[in-house]
């Protein structure tokens, strides 16, 4: 019990808390751009572009079925063999954006693919082009489908990001791991530390989740 | 690149051969236990129901990293010696089975209430109706999900690189060290990472299609 209360000094919890707000930093940023980037190789991916869908596509399977850390490794270890040397945090939001905009063009796809097709030919029946069909007719529909499985990607997003400790970016995993190196007491309360802090974050995420299910479905 | 390959074949053929296996024990292992979970979750009485969420929502909201390195970390202490393979599989089980539970969940409730009432109504207990009836129809629905899952797990398994698991990333990560090549070394492990994931998830899509 000493140990907890030892461990749980306000100069660790501090260090925790400063770890944590680095994983949500780097986890909203990823957010933004995967959904921005995500999004657009989704309809690429939908539209059927001669060629240029089935290599972006071909492209997505790819990523998409490669474990994450490999992609960490590849933009932090692998890059400077080719003269690119990007910083940790830069690297970090790199590879997760990568991973994570393969998984969101898939959902973005799925997404469009429930949308009944009666709805594209109706609007382009009433003049629309097809871009505008897409943008104002089908996306936002398909939008309210792929909410609940955005969402629960985007909950696995903060939760791998503690496999860019293995880069030392400072992020919560990172910062427990200085702790209980430090002294092996603490090795235990660490772990409870970081089951609740990921378990707060991650669990209100999903309760979100629940709720969009609930209400937009 | 072909110098890498012929001189690390070995190495990389271990680190293969480990996440291959790991992924296997860990896709029996969270079968079972996410079942389990999953009938808890079902279950008539508040109680279990309860017991069948908690531990459900916990392990689904915690990183895969936290548990094994939690694992790996503190089971030595206090209760047994084992290896980063044991602990890295151990975790990787019980992270996946809580998504395995829900997945099952899912199928079970997809099964029309009325399976359940003809089933007691002949005759049989609850256990009966569920291992009879319900079960194999809900694996049925469940399939590609859970094919899924496994494409998850063997990406998953790479977490085993952290707690010295001998499989392909940490191998991988060894030989990029060793030779300093480290951008054709992560592609070999990539391709032989998509060796094993890809045709599983294009597998999968074409089930889903069929199964549409």
């Amino acid at each position: 019990m000493q140990n907890f209360i030892d461990a749980y000094s306000w100069i660790n919890i501090r260090f925790l808390l400063q770890g944590l707000w680095v994983t949500i930093e780097i986890s909203v940023v990823s957010i933004i751009v995967s959904f921005i980037l995500g999004t657009i190789l989704g309809i690429i991916r939908y539209e059927k572009f001669k060629y240029f869908s089935a290599i972006v596509g071909f492209i997505i399977d790819i990523i998409r079925n490669l474990p994450l850390l490999l992609i960490i490794f590849f933009t932090y270890f692998g890059l400077p063999n080719i003269g690119i040397k990007p910083e940790i945090i830069p690297a970090a939001i790199l590879a997760m954006s990568i991973f994570e905009s393969a998984m969101v063009a898939e959902i973005v796809r799925s997404g469009i693919n429930s949308i009944d097709y009666g709805q594209t030919e109706g609007a382009l029946a009433n003049g629309l082009t097809r871009w505008q069909a897409l943008r104002i007719i089908v996306l936002p529909q398909a939008l309210r489908n792929m909410m609940p499985a955005l969402v629960s990607q985007f909950i696995s997003l903060v939760k791998d990001t503690s496999l860019a400790t293995i880069i030392v970016l400072p992020e919560l995993m990172y910062h427990a791991q200085i702790i209980y190196g430090q002294n092996t007491n603490y090795i235990i309360p660490m772990f409870v530390a970081l089951a609740v802090l990921y378990f707060i974050v991650c669990y209100s995420l999903s309760l979100l989740a629940k709720y969009l299910r609930r209400h937009l479905a | 690149m072909i110098n890498l390959i012929s001189s690390q074949w070995q190495p990389l053929l271990l680190g293969l051969w480990n996440t291959i296996l790991c992924s296997v024990i860990a896709l029996i292992g969270s079968l079972i236990i996410g079942t389990f979970f999953a009938l808890l979750e079902i279950s008539q009485k508040r109680v279990i129901r309860v017991i069948g969420s908690v531990y459900v929502e916990v392990f689904r909201n915690i990183p895969l990293l936290v548990i094994a390195m939690g694992f790996f970390l503190i089971v030595p202490m206090y209760i047994a010696k084992i290896n980063g393979f044991t602990a890295g599989t151990i975790g990787l089980t019980l992270y996946t089975s809580a998504f395995i539970a829900e997945t099952v969940r899912a199928g079970i409730n997809s099964v029309e209430t009325g399976q359940l009432e003809g089933a007691l109504a002949n005759g049989m207990t609850y256990t009966q109706a569920m291992r009879y009836i319900i079960l194999p129809q809900a694996f049925k629905v469940v399939i590609p999900p859970l094919g899924n899952q496994f494409i998850n797990l063997v990406k998953n398994s790479s977490v085993l690189a952290f707690v010295a698991g001998f499989d392909l990333m940490y191998q991988g990560n060894l030989i990029a060290n060793d030779t300093l090549q480290t951008m054709p070394t992560y592609f070999i492990v990539g391709v032989l990472y998509l060796i094993i994931t890809l045709p599983l998830s294009y597998y999968m899509r074409h089930l889903e299609k069929k199964l549409a």
